[in-house]
């Protein structure tokens, strides 16, 4: 997982509400055995106007110019500003693993779908809940000006605005010092074996085991 | 408010706490861990990587289903990366010891499909597999969730997951279901109703009569759909019909240890008094048949319905996202559906693709061709349904109208596998998502109940399956 403590950027806006891990990253797309390259079929069939079959056709593939991503003002920002309820749909963790290859380290919406804030946050990827108002003034500064750049501090659990204003985001206090930290969850997990053990030896499981 | 009254969901939590640390979430214990190709090799490499073992092959299991052909699976397989992550199951199943139902098992299926046909599903149990729709197994009273790739590699080396609790929602769905409206109707009903974020947070526990109405095969397709309403779990208390369902099963107790499971499963209903943290109420009688005109789930109308139009809602992005949807959908706003013309009717997925879904589309097709130009597939949802209905003729009801019969899996669902829509292409689908382009780029979805799928197929066009569903009548 990628340490974060705080960042600058620009934002990418993308005001539609309950964009799905199908758009985020298509489902033809989740037959690699790894996590690499994902980055270039990240919002694929918003991002190009050609059929992207497979991954590597994604190189030559034409950009679609309409599409925000693509848009120059916006190249390098690590920040998408999302319509409410991002992420929702299926559980692949191909979705962070996508938008971080694609250079995003954050996401900024009213709410997030369950998986994906979990699958996000066990990869360093922030997703930063905002109030309906902060929302749309975001929305409303990056329209007026895209060279908008907002702060994300997670040491503070703030977003600070260009008008000097901040918020504070609501974010698992665990997650939260696992990325700060570098703690590793599995590692933590680990660290109970005793106590799973004796779990085990006395819940029961009816039935003949799998096999 | 009684204060030590607790809910179906609180009981099978508590039950599974391995550990409780302030300022972190609980480690919770996983009964069944459900495996498949798709979301499985990067947790099997993570193993790998730190010299770690899986804790507990004798519960878990993995099949493959995603992106396996429907086509015979003798075949040898045209998409040679679908081919290659097969074989990486095979090997890290191989290697780390778990039981693989592979293709041409005779247990091979979706892994929705199998772990409640195998007697795996139990009420009580925690389930867990890298798949959303792991809400399923609910129907069963366990506590089942859809996982990421990290946290199978979690279960995978601990048999345990982080996880903080979630929030209580009570769906009450009452009063009886009409002819021709299905349990497929009551979900989408619902989460037209709440929207696909609606149960983000909650747990869902669906009671009420017309719940306790309804056969396991429908509670599952009920269950199935909870996280199309933003709920990672949905789950139903165990009754007379669950028990019914278990008994006998592969993996179901027996004998003396069958009556102390019994004992235990008839604990689990919330008890008398139990407070949830929300609550939603519908009234089955009301419903219709259901249908999307949308791009999520949560876009669904009577199918006598009209197309909401975007001037009717209230907020400026709800407009935006309804016209996008519209606008892929290529429909206009104040609309019926019945009538149009469809290319392509999928029946199957894990959410209806068990054998009372074959045989209620089957019904339906008795004697019937499909309409010119429409192709039908129609795909079981595990090598067992497949025999099943082989046995009772179904699969001749389907190929003598003109469907397609195929081998099982998640096929046009997901469409990872070569069935697929074309771009611009119709569908009236049995799946759970209408997500643009889940059902190949370009292609549009209607989700609908098999009934109506079954209807759709015959007209070629939406049609309300109460319609075709007179003629039955009134030949009986």
């Amino acid at each position: 997982m990628e340490g974060f403590s705080q960042l600058t950027s620009r934002l990418i806006p993308i005001p539609t509400e309950n964009i799905d891990t199908d758009q985020i990253i298509p489902a033809r797309f989740l037959k690699v055995t790894d996590k690499e390259g994902l980055g270039k079929v990240a919002f694929c069939d918003w991002r190009y106007t050609d059929t992207v079959a497979r991954l590597d056709d994604a190189d030559a593939a034409t950009l679609n110019e309409n599409f925000v991503m693509n848009d120059e003002r916006y190249q390098g920002a690590t920040v998408i500003l999302a319509g409410d309820n991002f992420g929702c749909g299926s559980s692949r963790e191909h979705a962070p693993w996508a938008l971080m290859g694609a250079g995003v380290r954050a996401v900024i919406s009213t709410s997030f779908a369950d998986i994906f804030r979990s699958n996000s946050l066990k990869n360093g990827l922030l997703p930063i809940i905002v109030s309906p108002r902060t929302h749309h003034r975001l929305f409303e500064m990056v329209n007026e000006d895209p060279g908008t750049e907002v702060t994300i501090d997670l040491e503070s659990n703030q977003l600070r605005l260009p008008d000097g204003t901040a918020e504070e985001f609501p974010i698992d206090g665990f997650a939260r010092k696992c990325i700060l930290q570098g703690v590793d969850q599995l590692g933590y997990l680990l660290s109970f074996r005793e106590k799973i053990e004796e779990f085990e030896r006395s819940h029961v499981v009816y039935g003949s085991p799998v096999g | 408010m009684d204060h030590g009254a607790r809910t179906l969901f609180d009981k099978v939590w508590d039950r599974h706490v391995v550990v409780d640390e302030p300022d972190a979430p609980s480690v919770l214990y996983i009964d069944l861990h459900l495996v498949h190709e798709v979301t499985s090799p990067q947790a099997f490499t993570g193993l790998r990587n730190r010299g770690l073992t899986v804790r507990r092959p004798d519960r878990t299991l993995a099949t493959m289903d995603h992106s396996t052909p429907t086509t015979p699976h003798h075949m040898p397989m045209e998409d040679a990366l679908a081919a290659a992550q097969l074989k990486a199951l095979e090997q890290n199943t191989g290697q780390f010891g778990i039981t693989l139902y592979g293709l041409g098992s005779e247990n091979q299926g979706i892994v929705h499909v199998i772990g409640p046909q195998l007697g795996l599903t139990q009420p009580g149990k925690t389930i867990v597999c890298g798949d959303s729709h792991t809400s399923t197994h609910g129907a069963f009273g366990a506590l089942a969730f859809g996982i990421g790739t990290s946290e199978i590699e979690h279960v995978l080396a601990t048999q345990t997951l982080l996880q903080d609790k979630p929030k209580t929602y009570e769906v009450r769905v009452d009063g009886q279901l009409k002819p021709g409206v299905s349990a497929k109707d009551i979900i989408l009903g619902l989460i037209s109703k709440i929207g696909i974020g609606g149960g983000t947070g909650h747990v869902f526990e669906y009671r009420g009569e017309a719940i306790r109405s309804l056969g396991m095969e429908q509670r599952m397709t009920i269950c199935n759909m909870s996280i199309e309403a933003g709920a990672r779990a949905g789950m139903i208390a165990p009754d007379e019909i669950t028990f019914e369902y278990l008994a006998g099963r592969p993996h179901a107790p027996q004998g003396t240890e069958w009556e102390a499971a019994l004992s235990y499963w008839k604990t689990l209903p919330s008890d008398e008094g139990a407070t949830f943290d929300t609550s939603f109420v519908m009234d089955a009688s009301e419903l219709e048949p259901m249908i999307t005109y949308g791009t999520n789930p949560g876009m669904g109308m009577p199918i006598t319905g009209r197309i909401p139009r975007p001037d009717d809602l209230s907020s400026s992005d709800q407009r935006g996202t309804l016209e996008k949807a519209l606008a892929y959908m290529d429909l206009r706003p104040g609309e019926s559906l019945l009538g149009k013309k469809i290319d392509v009717v999928f029946i199957g997925s894990c959410t209806n693709s068990r054998i009372s879904d074959l045989r209620l589309a089957a019904q339906m097709m008795e004697g019937q061709k499909i309409a010119p130009g429409v192709r039908v597939l129609v795909v079981p949802g595990s090598a067992t349904v497949k025999r099943q209905a082989e046995e009772e003729g179904i699969d001749r009801v389907f190929k003598e109208a003109g469907a397609e019969w195929r081998e099982a899996g998640c096929s046009m669902c997901i469409a990872m596998n070569g069935d697929q829509l074309e771009p611009g292409q119709y569908a009236v689908s049995t799946n759970n998502r209408n997500f643009e382009g889940r059902q190949g780029k370009g292609g549009r979805t209607f989700l609908a109940s098999p009934l109506t799928a079954a209807a759709c197929a015959i007209t070629g066009s939406v049609t309300d399956p109460r319609r075709l569903f007179e003629r039955e009548l009134a030949a009986v």
